[in-house]
């Protein structure tokens, strides 16, 4: 069985298809690409993971479990953390209580022990605050500790969305879009974060993602899409020579 | 220029960041605590005031100010935590008794409220919140064989440890001052911990703490519930300040008196909820002022540039009768909101830590440091 897969997953809305029945399945440790034109179903994929919309039908399996009639909150429990396309940061908060949300999942305390700071919380906070610090340690994000999200600049935050998700420990991680909005040196830092992610932390990558440089460099299989539905899967080459691909990119 | 070192997570942990902060609010406190040998009765009296309603602008900071959910249902939650008391005290409970079932007693309603509203976001919540503060105020006025309907109740002195404790000494003063500490140190407790994090991450971005794994849901009925019930043991102490409590002392007027304590304040810090209600305390004295002396003072003007007597007297008249209007508090209140929402958005906390960094980057502090910022990147697609 399949590590994390998709089953005849639809998406409707109204006549509009916005996923039309895409099966797809993502081995453990695998980094995983998700292209095609815009309005293509890339980002309701990732929405309908999350739980955000609920799918028209189809499954959803992670780890041989039935995923799909989950509530949103329990999917990071069970180890799926994700970015998003247009940055959903904290904006009124400093970096670390953004990255110290991301440890939200494995919070143990209860709300009496919080209200008086016992001990015990304490010492869970602390070993929340020294995760957070091996992910900035990761990420190079020292110099940002303190600051507020909404002063800071936009490729900054997308590096703060990548830390938020991986102080979470995910197992499975959802990036959308890593590099927009990114200069090309920026999009190189993430791509080698990216492969890091895979081979020091032992995280499988899904992502959606345009910039097929960045594809070619991480992904070990691609997915193309295009009005729903899934037109080529393969390796980066594959995909790209794949006549509905470019047909899809180009025009017939 | 101070600059912080950190050296251990505990820096990043602890209530005071450096050894300034525990001499200034020590000296604070001690200032506090001598007061009552200082202060004349009616200061004192104003600075009990103070302590409640900052105590409920603490509860309401916390719902409003950093879960992101509006509230002018807040005179409700303070009328049933002062009813609680009122009616308890009737079957001699003693006050240790009465004063957690009003605090627990308005957190279970305030969870309540916070299921119908876990579907309701901004100007609608406020609608719901503003309903369900009109129903409390009728129950109040109909349900006569508890709350003695429109006659309203007498609350009896209170009695702690055996000794008595009258609303204008300094022991009821000293109550109210340990109520608002203890409040303000849960609170704060509270959100340097998971669950406060949660709150700020509800009141940023609804869909990011979901897919963190916050049960947004939970958080929310819990952030209703921890408001109401700190409410609730404000309106035990205020059922006792005022002595009599009766349902049209808890009106919408009120709510958006806790609205102006933290608006005012400063709805980014606890600090806010002190300074706020520190504002609107010591505003009503002031506006008693000019309503008794103005109407004297401009027709002495009038008199001194050369109008006539009858006319001075005109114009003391119309001046009075304007100022004894009814609603014009309600009027000063508005209008306050709006200067403050258009002026001083961070509010008084953050006029005061703009005066603060001013001294210390002497002479070099620029007034763009503050400007906000347009954001162009915020999507709320997927609330």
């Amino acid at each position: 069985m399949s590590y994390f897969r998709a089953e005849n997953l639809s998406l409707h809305f109204g006549g509009l298809k916005a996923v039309d029945a895409v099966s797809f399945a993502v081995e453990k440790g695998e980094i995983l690409s998700i292209i095609g034109p815009n309005g293509a179903g890339k980002s309701s994929i990732f929405n309908l993971i999350s739980r955000i919309y609920p799918p028209t039908s189809g499954k959803i399996f992670f780890e041989d479990q039935d995923i799909t009639e989950q509530p949103a909150y329990d999917i990071a429990k069970l180890g799926i953390a994700r970015t998003f396309q247009n940055i959903e940061l904290f904006e009124n908060a400093t970096v670390l209580s953004n990255l110290l949300v991301g440890r939200h999942r494995h919070s143990t305390t209860q709300l009496w022990q919080e209200l008086l700071f016992l001990p015990s919380v304490r010492a869970s906070e602390k070993v929340h605050r020294r995760r957070v610090e091996q992910v900035i340690e990761f990420l190079d994000l020292e110099p940002y500790r303190d600051k507020l999200i909404s002063g800071l600049p936009y490729g900054v935050r997308k590096v703060i969305e990548l830390a938020r998700a991986l102080c979470s420990e995910p197992k499975l991680i959802l990036l959308d879009e890593p590099s927009s909005g990114l200069n090309v040196e920026e999009t190189d830092d993430m791509s080698f974060w990216i492969r890091d992610m895979r081979s020091e932390l032992g995280i499988t990558v899904l992502m959606v993602e345009h910039d097929m440089t960045l594809v070619n460099r991480v992904s070990d299989r691609v997915i193309a899409l295009n009005y729903g539905r899934v037109l080529a899967m393969g390796s980066p080459a594959d995909v790209q020579q794949h006549p509905d691909v470019v047909a899809a990119y180009l025009g017939a | 220029m101070r600059f912080l070192f950190k050296t251990d997570y505990e820096d990043d942990i602890k209530l005071f960041p450096h050894s300034g902060y525990v001499f200034s609010y020590g000296l604070l406190l001690a200032l506090l605590l001598i007061a009552p040998h200082v202060l004349s009765s009616y200061l004192m009296s104003q600075l009990v005031f103070v302590c409640i309603y900052a105590t409920v602008g603490v509860g309401l900071l916390i719902l409003t100010g950093f879960t992101g959910q509006a509230s002018l249902g807040h005179a409700a939650f303070l009328a049933i935590g002062a009813y609680t008391a009122a009616y308890l005290q009737q079957f001699n409970v003693p006050f240790p008794v009465y004063f957690l079932a009003a605090g627990l007693l308005t957190g279970v309603v305030g969870a309540l409220v916070g299921f119908p509203a876990l579907r309701l976001q901004g100007i609608y919540l406020v609608i719901a919140t503003i309903s369900f503060a009109f129903i409390v105020e009728e129950i109040l006025a109909r349900w006569e064989s508890v709350t003695h309907g429109n006659e309203g109740m007498r609350v009896k002195t209170l009695y702690f440890l055996g000794t008595a404790v009258p609303r204008d000494g300094p022991t009821f003063y000293y109550l109210c001052l340990a109520v608002l500490v203890l409040t303000i140190v849960g609170s704060l407790n509270l959100l340097r911990s998971p669950t406060g994090r949660a709150f700020v991450a509800i009141r940023d971005s609804e869909t990011a703490a979901r897919s963190m794994g916050i049960n947004v849901s939970l958080y929310k009925v819990k952030s209703f519930a921890i408001s109401a019930a700190i409410t609730g043991f404000a309106g035990a102490l205020f059922a006792h300040k005022l002595s009599f409590i009766s349902p049209e002392m808890f009106t919408l007027q009120l709510s958006i008196e806790f609205i102006i304590v933290i608006l005012i304040g400063g709805t980014f810090s606890l600090h806010g909820a002190v300074l706020g209600a520190i504002f609107l305390v010591m505003i009503d004295p002031f506006l008693t002022y000019l309503k008794d002396d103005m109407p004297g003072v401009i027709a002495g003007l009038a008199a001194t540039l050369g109008a006539g007597q009858e006319r001075a007297a005109h114009i003391q008249n119309s001046v009075a009768a304007f100022a004894s209007a009814n609603g014009l508090k309600g009027a000063i209140y508005g209008i306050i909101i709006v200067l403050f929402v258009l002026f001083e958005p961070l509010g008084l906390y953050g006029r005061w830590l703009k005066i603060k960094l001013f001294f210390q980057l002497f002479p070099l502090y620029k007034r763009a440091t503050f400007k906000r910022q347009k954001i162009y990147v915020k999507s709320e697609r997927n609330r």
